[in-house]
């Protein structure tokens, strides 16, 4: 069988028994042979559409060539100069709904595996060794970047490869944001993430932790004492939103935030030689149908769980998780209870014992245009759980907000940017990612990121003027 | 990294730093905190500002040995560094002006009230502080609290300092006309027992009263939603809406259940530290 007519060529994952007790890396990566078989499948199509799907604009099908040239160099650099966080996003982009849903061969054949080569061509980059002596900033300008998640990282990057003095303030203790607390070792290990911020470093960009901008230092005085040029607020959706419903405050309730926060950033997997710990009982519920849902369950799964669930007040056409990621749970053993709303969180003692649900039933579509769920009538029932976390969505952080006069926002705490959409109410003062769209990918944060340090740049270039 | 550069012992299980925080100093206001972590894999934990001087860029804290992170601390001494720090967090309170104003402290609570007090009797305000131990030796900074508050009222549960009894009765006596004075708004910080017991003393007189609370936290940032209290009725976060909340709106059950959480966890991991400081000491 002629290789453009082969389908897609399955990433190799590990056991599902065996990964659903453990936080290494799920998926282990194609070989060789895969990414050279897979990359021959690409079509060469006269027009990319598959870029179309990327926000960052990778040259998908440069890219490609080069992987089927076997010019492993050239298609690092391809990526690299594209997406400085190319290693991330090969393993956690929706690719299903960006540039693998554009190409040609996704209906007959399923698409080119381009987040899976993605992944193996930074996989390799990083088992190179460094020959490339670090860089310096040749330019006067220094730049500010607030928040070190996917947007500030590109964002640093694009500007210290233009030759800005770049410094990312971040407020917890390691850098990284939402890619360091929030996504599990198991989607994404923390050494890749190290291994993208010190390419970052070897630019030049500069990190501080331990800073919260509005708090240990104003954005006023960034400008005034430290004598930035401009800054980039990627502050990212951190605030969760919780559902208001009786017995949210009982022991044993979390956000996912927390809860993926004590796993991840504080490594509460390893107590007690990680000092922060977590509580996961024997029946966990989770409350939600999105990336962090998942993460959230399996890594509950992980921690030693015989029920782990998810519940969703809508249907599983409505989920906006990663599909990879739902496949993955359905294997580790994740129960999926749709079109179930959680109405009451029931205790004895201050601790969980019980979800109380209604079931729900699609009706007419409402603002966002999915069925609207409806609850069935007499159709409560209780699950017995331990443990209920709320992983329904976060919003902006209003920490910056409130300590910048002039920093304006939408009434749900986004970031108002210009008609460019990067910069804020402030001049000089630009924003992307979550900050501004509210909770969405990482890639899409990245390609703000990206857009933001060309503004930056135009603008810096034109005062100099 | 902060730099502690000064250390002195006030009880056997409570000692004051001083460390090299200027960013910190430069941005503090009385009655914010910090959160800070002593090695990697530690927990974060929040501890308040005692005090901060923005010219030396010097931050005080008061820190009581009672888990694994803070008797880690513990063993730090002049010239060592603290692993991270981050603050200033939290907001200051809002204490309406003109009147008598008095702070409340138990235990290692009574540092909490030094530098707010200090500003607002530095504000014109008349103030008093009070503060409770079990004896005399376990009070601390009585003699600093002295110099910043126009009354120091001692209180200790046996008699061997100052009012023999517990602070909410030296204040019942103020309310009940006592010296020095009615209290028009009573800042309370200490054990939550105590702050318990300072609430329901100023509700039945009708006196506005502030806690300060110190629920469990991460960030301090307002990411996990760990510190959040139940006020009013309304769900808020400690760590950006707080620490300070009126007293009287607080749901104290609750806030002392969510206390609770973890005690077999701090357990573990306090009985670890001891085992490895043994082996360390070995």
């Amino acid at each position: 069988m002629p290789v453009k007519r082969a389908e897609k060529t399955p990433m190799p994952v590990r056991d599902a028994q065996q990964r659903a007790h453990d936080f290494k890396e799920v998926n282990e990566g194609y070989c060789f042979a895969h990414a050279m078989f897979e990359a021959e499948r690409c079509l060469r199509c006269q027009d990319p559409v598959c870029v179309d799907g990327c926000p960052v604009r990778v040259p998908i099908a440069d890219f490609m060539h080069a992987v089927a040239a076997n010019d492993m160099p050239k298609a690092a650099k391809i990526l690299r100069e594209a997406n400085p966080l190319a290693a991330i996003c090969g393993r956690v982009c929706p690719q299903e709904a960006q540039c693998e849903k554009n190409c040609h061969m996704t209906k007959r054949f399923g698409p080119v595996a381009i987040g899976h080569l993605e992944r193996y061509v930074s996989d390799w980059e990083m088992a190179q060794p460094e020959t490339e002596e670090p860089k310096k900033p040749w330019r006067k300008e220094k730049i500010a970047i607030v928040g070190s998640g996917p947007s500030g990282l590109v964002c640093a990057g694009e500007l210290a490869r233009m030759g800005y003095q770049v410094t990312v303030y971040e407020g917890l203790h390691a850098p990284g944001g939402v890619l360091r607390y929030g996504i599990p070792e198991f989607r994404l290990p923390n050494t890749i993430l190290d291994w993208e911020i010190r390419q970052l470093e070897r630019m030049g960009v500069e990190f501080v932790n331990n800073v919260i901008i509005g708090k240990t230092i104003t954005m006023d005085a960034l400008f005034k004492e430290y004598g930035y040029s401009a800054i980039f607020i990627g502050t990212g959706a951190g605030l969760p939103k919780f559902m208001g419903i009786p017995g949210e405050s009982l022991n044993g309730v979390y956000s996912a935030n927390e809860f993926l926060t004590r796993i991840n950033l504080m490594q509460a997997f390893d107590f007690p030689n990680a000092e922060t710990p977590l509580k996961v009982g024997r029946r966990v519920a989770v409350i939600g149908s999105g990336n962090t849902a998942m993460d959230a369950v399996r890594s509950a799964m992980r921690l030693g769980a015989e029920q782990a669930m998810v519940v969703y007040r809508r249907s599983e056409k409505e989920m906006t998780a990663r599909i990879e990621e739902y496949e993955h749970a359905i294997e580790e053993g994740v129960e999926f209870h749709w079109l179930t709303n959680p109405i009451e969180v029931l205790g004895e003692d201050g601790w969980v014992t019980g979800l109380k649900c209604v079931k729900m039933e699609l009706g007419e579509p409402d603002e966002s245009g999915r069925a609207r769920p409806i609850p069935i009538e007499g159709s409560e029932f209780i699950f017995p759980v331990d443990n209920v976390v709320l992983s329904i969505g976060t919003r902006p952080n209003p920490l910056l907000v409130k300590t910048t006069p002039g920093l304006k926002t939408h009434s749900w705490g986004g970031l108002l940017v210009d008609e460019r959409e990067v910069e804020t109410t402030v001049h000089r003062v630009y924003a992307g990612g979550d900050a501004v769209t509210g909770a969405a990918t990482v890639i899409l944060a990245a390609g703000a990121g990206k857009k933001a340090a060309e503004a930056i740049h135009h603008d810096i270039q034109q005062d100099a003027a | 990294m902060p730099k502690i550069v000064e250390k002195r012992q006030l009880t056997d299980i409570t000692s004051l730093y001083r460390v090299d925080a200027p960013l910190i100093a430069r941005a503090a206001r009385a009655g914010q905190f910090v959160i800070l972590r002593v090695r990697e894999g530690g927990e974060r934990i929040p501890i308040t500002i005692t005090d901060y001087d923005r010219d030396s860029g010097l931050l005080t804290i008061v820190v009581q040995e009672v888990g694994a992170t803070t008797r880690r601390l513990g063993e730090l001494g002049v010239g060592d560094e603290i692993l991270d720090m981050v603050g200033p967090l939290g907001e200051a309170p809002e204490i309406p002006s003109g009147g008598h104003i008095v702070g409340v402290g138990g235990g290692f609570g009574s540092a909490a009230l030094l530098c707010l007090m200090k500003e607002l009797r530095a504000r014109g305000e008349k103030t008093t502080v009070i503060i409770g131990a079990r004896e005399k030796g376990l009070l601390i900074l009585a003699d600093e609290l002295e110099k910043i508050t126009d009354n120091l009222e001692i209180c200790t549960d046996d008699g061997s300092a100052g009012f023999k009894g517990f602070v909410t009765e030296r204040l019942q006596q103020m309310i009940d006309g006592g010296e020095p004075g009615y209290p028009d708004f009573v800042i309370s910080i200490g054990p939550m027992p105590m702050m318990r017991a300072v609430e329901k003393t100023t509700r039945a007189a009708n006196v506005p009263c502030t806690a300060s609370l110190d629920p469990l936290m991460i960030d301090g940032t307002g990411m996990c939603g760990g510190c959040r209290v139940t006020v009013g009725g309304e769900v808020r976060f400690a760590c950006v809406d707080g620490p300070f909340f009126d007293a009287h709106q607080v749901d104290f059950d609750e806030a002392v259940s969510r206390g609770k959480m973890y005690v077999k966890e701090e357990k573990v991991a306090a009985e670890c530290q001891r085992a490895a400081h043994q082996e360390e000491a070995a």
